[in-house]
């Protein structure tokens, strides 16, 4: 009895004891937290996290974005290989949605070979352009370039049509209302590279093409609906930074290495990366020229943003286009007000999200640069650009410091 | 046990250390560009020449990053006088990136009351930004710059 006294008031004792232990070593924990990161850190991390993405706004472009049944035949869209030249190809050929929706592989292997590398799909509705070079202004226009073309799915708009209309009429009519006559259509016929299934094209009538070309657009429409859906998921930055800001104590799943926690320092300080991986999708939806190298396994020459901003200016399914649901010149601001001259297009390319990127290896717009390291390399030495002038200028990193950086890119998962 | 390294050798490395430390904070600062610390960020200026007095006034009162943004630019003479009738083109960049506007923005229409709507503002980056307006009208050309920090 006594000994169990002594042991509950040696208990008691112990326990006022830690209050203030408690307390000393919160306000520690609090202190150390606040020396880490500067308030002006603290905003950029915040900015950085998925927790600020605001919410996907409409396409005014695209009125069947939102509709759950445009994303359930937007899906089987995507994974039918139907919708090609050759039947072998499909959306999920290179977007392999067990590879973050890419395809690990330098060029893009459709129905030939591509000239660039596949992009990831994830948050991707979220940007203003699509593609390297931003060639479309929607997610529903960038659907329909591989489409035709001859090294991706290789087929035609008549072809497609026909497919809606043999396999998916009923799933199509109920979002998009009734399909046209198409029975005397050719097989293939499309303002494609093929010189047979064009003139089949250029033979229509203007009505006719149009008729076509609306089941063609409304295609790219169901894909970019389920696309839309394909949003990223927290990663162990984000649960850092969340708890950082938060002042709670971190848990297994949101500790970053100190290591980990450097490279990010590094990230949004000496090394300037959130300069253009800016925003929690770590994007900033614009055009950079960085030096990159040409490819040895490309021939032609490739300008980027040059050539890009052309074509999604001209584009057939722009924002602007008859085929397009917006209803102001407001719904098309960005191609509006889009630069589409001067030296800083000359091979720009889209800044890529950052999220996810260890498992995206090899990198840039035809996947020059082998690994993470290469990259961060690359970004360092800051070369002179093959063409045009590069906004790089040398880091001046050492080694470790290069290695933490990666080691920060890794907790993007 | 004692160290074994001399009271010299500690010295000297720790005057090392501090040098390297100042080395890394030195090259830190280089590579962030700091903005000069002398900008003058007021939204209401006075263009080059002294023929007209501008101000800027965005959606809110701070500037996003990344989107587009409308903003109203009132221009007047240095007399207060109200300039409706004006051609004016607006440039602008970030001077120590060496790059220019992410878009192409154009005062649209003249709103009355030396008002006029710019369209298609777009900001992609923090840091420091000039948003730089040539105006010519009856009053002669000038051109005026605002600074922002993003």
């Amino acid at each position: 009895m006594r000994a169990q006294r002594v042991l509950f008031e040696l208990g008691t004792c112990v326990a006022l004891a830690m209050v203030p232990l408690g307390a000393a070593l919160t306000g520690r924990a609090e202190q150390r937290r606040a020396e880490r990161w500067s308030a002006d850190e603290r905003a950029t991390l915040r900015s950085l996290s998925l927790a600020s993405l605001e919410p996907l706004a409409p396409d005014p472009s695209n009125r069947y974005g939102d509709d759950p049944r445009a994303a359930a035949l937007g899906e089987q869209l995507f994974f039918d290989t139907k919708l090609s030249g050759n039947g072998k190809v499909s959306c999920a050929t290179c977007h392999v949605p067990d590879r973050e929706f890419q395809d690990g592989t330098p060029l893009a292997h459709g129905v030939g070979t591509t000239a660039r590398r596949t992009m990831p799909i994830a948050g991707t509705a979220h940007g203003a352009w699509f593609f390297w070079d931003g060639r479309t202004d929607s997610q529903w226009a960038q659907a329909l370039g591989p489409l035709e073309s001859a090294v991706e799915h290789g087929g035609t708009r008549t072809q497609y049509a026909h497919v809606v209309d043999a396999h998916y009429r009923a799933a199509y009519e109920a979002v998009f209302g009734p399909l046209p006559e198409l029975d005397d259509l050719p097989a293939q016929a499309g303002p494609v590279a093929d010189s047979a299934w064009r003139a089949a094209w250029v033979a229509l009538p203007a009505a006719r093409q149009g008729d076509v070309s609306r089941v063609y657009a409304n295609l790219g429409k169901a894909i970019a609906a389920y696309e839309r859906r394909l949003q990223f998921a927290p990663t162990r930055f984000d649960r850092y930074v969340d708890a950082e800001l938060a002042g709670r104590p971190h848990d297994s799943t949101s500790t970053l290495t100190a290591d980990e926690v450097s490279g990010l320092k590094l990230f949004v300080g000496k090394a300037s990366c959130v300069n253009c991986h800016n925003g929690p999708r770590m994007t900033d939806d614009h055009f950079h020229n960085t030096a990159v190298p040409v490819s040895p396994l490309v021939a032609a020459v490739d300008s980027g943003r040059t050539v890009g901003v052309r074509q999604a200016v001209a584009g057939e399914f722009a924002c602007t286009s008859r085929y397009s649901d917006a209803t102001s010149e407001d719904d098309c601001a960005e191609l509006r007000f889009a630069t589409t001259e001067g030296e800083e297009l000359v091979r720009a390319y889209k800044t890529p999200s950052l999220r996810g990127v260890a498992d995206r290896a090899p990198y840039m717009h035809a996947g020059q640069l082998a690994t993470l390291g290469d990259v961060i390399a690359h970004y360092d030495r800051a070369p002179e650009s093959p063409m045009g002038h590069s906004e790089l200028k040398p880091l001046e990193l050492t080694e470790k410091e290069r290695r933490q950086i990666e080691a920060f890119l890794r907790t993007l998962r | 046990m004692r160290s074994s390294i001399s009271p010299s050798t500690r010295v000297t490395s720790y005057l090392l250390a501090a040098a390297v430390v100042a080395a890394s904070l030195l090259s830190g600062c280089m590579m962030m560009a700091k903005a000069p610390s002398d900008l003058d960020y007021s939204r209401t200026r006075t263009s080059r020449s002294h023929r007209y007095v501008a101000t800027i006034r965005p959606d809110g009162d701070s500037i996003p990053k990344g989107k587009l943004q409308r903003w109203t630019l009132h221009l007047e003479t240095t007399s207060g006088v109200p300039v409706d009738s004006a051609t004016i083109a607006v440039d602008g960049g970030m001077p120590q990136h060496g790059h220019g506007l992410p878009t192409k923005p154009r005062v649209t229409r003249a709103l009355g009351h030396g008002d006029h709507l710019v369209e298609g503002m777009k900001f992609n980056m923090g840091g420091w930004w000039v948003v730089k307006f040539r105006v010519a009208s009856a009053q002669g050309a000038d051109s005026v710059v605002f600074n922002l920090s993003l």
